[in-house]
């Protein structure tokens, strides 16, 4: 097996004993990348010679330095939403087209000091508003088991990066779904952690009040590697949490006797794909297996989710992307005879978002106006205090509640672009979770009859990582849907 | 609220978010956004008296740092990314404000 096919446990144990080089673990990545990535197009921007000098650095470390890092020699790939120092973030936007950050966002750093090597900036819908990637200013990313799907969204690039072998994790951001519906459309493992968990220092804001880093794996256990080194209070960012950050690693016990998982069951009775439901219905079976009780609950408000997120989000988005101006960083459009600087703002602006970027800042702005605050934007952030609500009297009777991570396998390619409305409705089961600041994991369980993955969400409470690492760990012990690797084509051809 | 959104709303809207949108977006924006409003109407059935509202996820007061000074970004390296600066003044330029 070629080290780029290894998870991050593997290279990490690897290079710190000195059996193979980070240098060697690096080629291995790039060299995957140059074969697969011209037709996924998961990545913006690869530079091989910042990564092989990095890779470098590594290897002249001494023995006990690395064998003391955590992610020593480990590729990480990110999302270009994520600022890491000297390389370019363009957040999928022609706006940001020539921003290079002058700094490190916190979990980059973090990522560093353990020895971890950024392989390359990730593709994602324009300033991650999107379910499918399809809303990037750059390129088209394709699903890796299926080249005319979609690799869900906005962090399509960095669930491809996993899924297809070229980085063994990923860092994505999840303000309503974005990390867990590609993870499950992509077959690979993804954790949006609780609101608070991981600083936001450095990451190029949507809706700060939901916004959260989450990574993308292989297994549970690389994601707790991950989580255990980017998680934790930031003298940068007020809503970093002083929550004691545990070992999550060490929590994956591969038991779960004794937990309770609840089920929403009449949130499933429509709109779900039967397969979908299938492989949900199979791996709650599989964890009754293993010790865990299941018991049917209720999250009567969490209907309301989806128009509850798209009000506070849009809102949070426009009073966000107000700083996209043209004057201290990013894209101006040129000047014509006569400009002043409304003038200047208003063709910017124009000029440099995209198509679903503005609708939702006119949604937003809308919804903040006057006359209109108390009707959505008040109201809905009432409804939020409800969908959180039921959460809270769930998490009094049950450890984790579980639903489908998508009621869709990935749709295609241009499917749902004309139809915005319509792709909303693919975040019904994640957007509760986002507004209630809670974590949830997916994880692989199955495949529909087309050969598309499936997606099991694991939603826990506030600062419970450790029990859903737990739960997705013990369940992949006894399955195999995580092993799958989609077939992809080496040659240099086209779209297959 | 009820009422349709309406091209002059999408107009208005449009000028408040600094964007200058072509004749063909405003038609777009307008059936599109009022199609979403539509949807998002479903909110207004629940009951919301005496409901506080919930501004973020955290469960407990944001964390403030000491106020202490620290050194921040050198001035050529916050104007590196702008696309008019004088790097010898220190400023960003940007088109005429006032006057004609």
């Amino acid at each position: 097996m070629s080290p780029h096919e290894w998870t991050a446990r593997e290279i990490r144990e690897a290079v710190a004993a000195g059996r193979v080089s980070a240098t060697e673990i690096c080629q291995s990545c790039l060299s995957r990348i140059d074969d697969l990535d011209r037709e996924l197009g998961a990545f913006l921007h690869v530079d091989h010679d910042r990564v092989a000098a990095r890779a470098r650095d590594i290897d002249q470390w001494p023995a006990e330095r690395r064998a003391a890092l955590p992610l020593c020699g480990v590729p990480i790939a990110v999302k270009d939403v994520i600022c890491v120092s000297g390389a370019p973030a363009t957040a999928g936007s022609k706006t940001l087209e020539t921003f290079v950050p002058p700094y490190n966002a916190t979990v980059i750093a973090r990522l560093q000091a353990a020895g971890a090597i950024v392989i390359g900036k990730t593709n994602c819908d324009e300033f991650a508003m999107g379910s499918s990637t399809e809303n990037s200013a750059y390129r088209v990313t394709r699903n890796p088991w299926r080249r005319d799907a979609i690799p869900g969204g906005s962090s399509g690039g960095s669930a491809v990066a996993v899924g297809a072998r070229m980085a063994p994790v990923a860092l994505g951001t999840d303000t309503g779904g974005s990390v867990r519906q590609p993870a499950a459309l992509c077959g690979v493992v993804g954790l949006k952690p609780t609101y608070g968990r991981v600083s936001r220092y450095g990451l190029i804001a949507f809706a700060s009040s939901l916004d959260q880093i989450g990574p993308f794996s292989r297994t549970a256990h690389d994601a707790a590697l991950v989580l255990t080194a980017i998680a934790g209070a930031d003298p940068q960012d007020s809503t970093a949490a002083p929550e004691e950050v545990p070992d999550f690693a060490a929590a994956l016990t591969g038991d779960v006797r004794g937990l309770t998982i609840g089920v929403p069951r009449t949130l499933l009775d429509q709109g779900v794909d039967p397969d979908i439901l299938r492989s949900f219905d199979a791996a709650l079976e599989t964890l009754r297996g293993l010790g865990v009780t299941l018991t049917d609950i209720q999250l009567p408000h969490a209907q309301y989710a989806i128009p509850t997120y798209y009000l506070v989000a849009t809102a949070e988005a426009s009073s966000n992307l107000a700083r996209y101006d043209g004057v201290r960083y990013g894209f101006r459009a040129p000047a014509d005879a006569g400009t002043d600087l409304r003038r200047m703002y208003e063709r910017t602006r124009a000029q440099g978002f995209g198509a679903e970027v503005k609708r939702r800042i006119m949604l937003g702005t809308y919804v903040l106006s006057a006359g209109y605050y108390d009707a959505y934007y008040l109201k809905a952030q009432k409804v939020r205090t409800l969908i959180r609500q039921d959460y809270v009297q769930a998490f009094e009777r049950v450890d984790i509640v579980a639903m489908p991570t998508s009621p869709t396998p990935a749709f295609r390619i241009g499917e749902r672009v004309n139809d915005p409305l319509q792709m909303y409705l693919a975040d019904v089961f994640t957007v509760g979770v986002n507004l209630a600041g809670l974590p949830g994991i997916s994880v692989p369980c199955g495949f529909t009859r087309d050969g598309l993955p499936a997606g099991l969400q694991l939603v826990g409470r506030m600062f419970d990582e450790a029990t859903l690492l737990r739960a997705a760990d013990a369940y992949e012990r006894v399955t195999e849907w995580w092993k799958a690797e989609p077939a992809v084509s080496l040659s240099s051809g086209g779209p297959g | 609220m009820a009422d349709r959104l309406t091209l002059s709303d999408v107009e208005w809207i449009a000028s408040l978010a600094r964007l200058a949108l072509t004749d063909a977006e405003k038609a777009l924006y307008t059936r599109q956004i009022g199609e979403i409003l539509a949807y998002a109407e479903q909110v207004q059935e629940l009951d919301t008296t005496n409901v506080p509202p919930t501004s973020h996820g955290l469960s407990r007061h944001p964390t403030d740092r000491a106020d202490v000074a620290r050194a921040s970004l050198p001035r050529e390296a916050a104007l590196a990314n702008a696309p008019d600066a004088s790097l010898d003044a220190g400023l960003f330029r940007v088109p005429r404000v006032i006057g004609g």
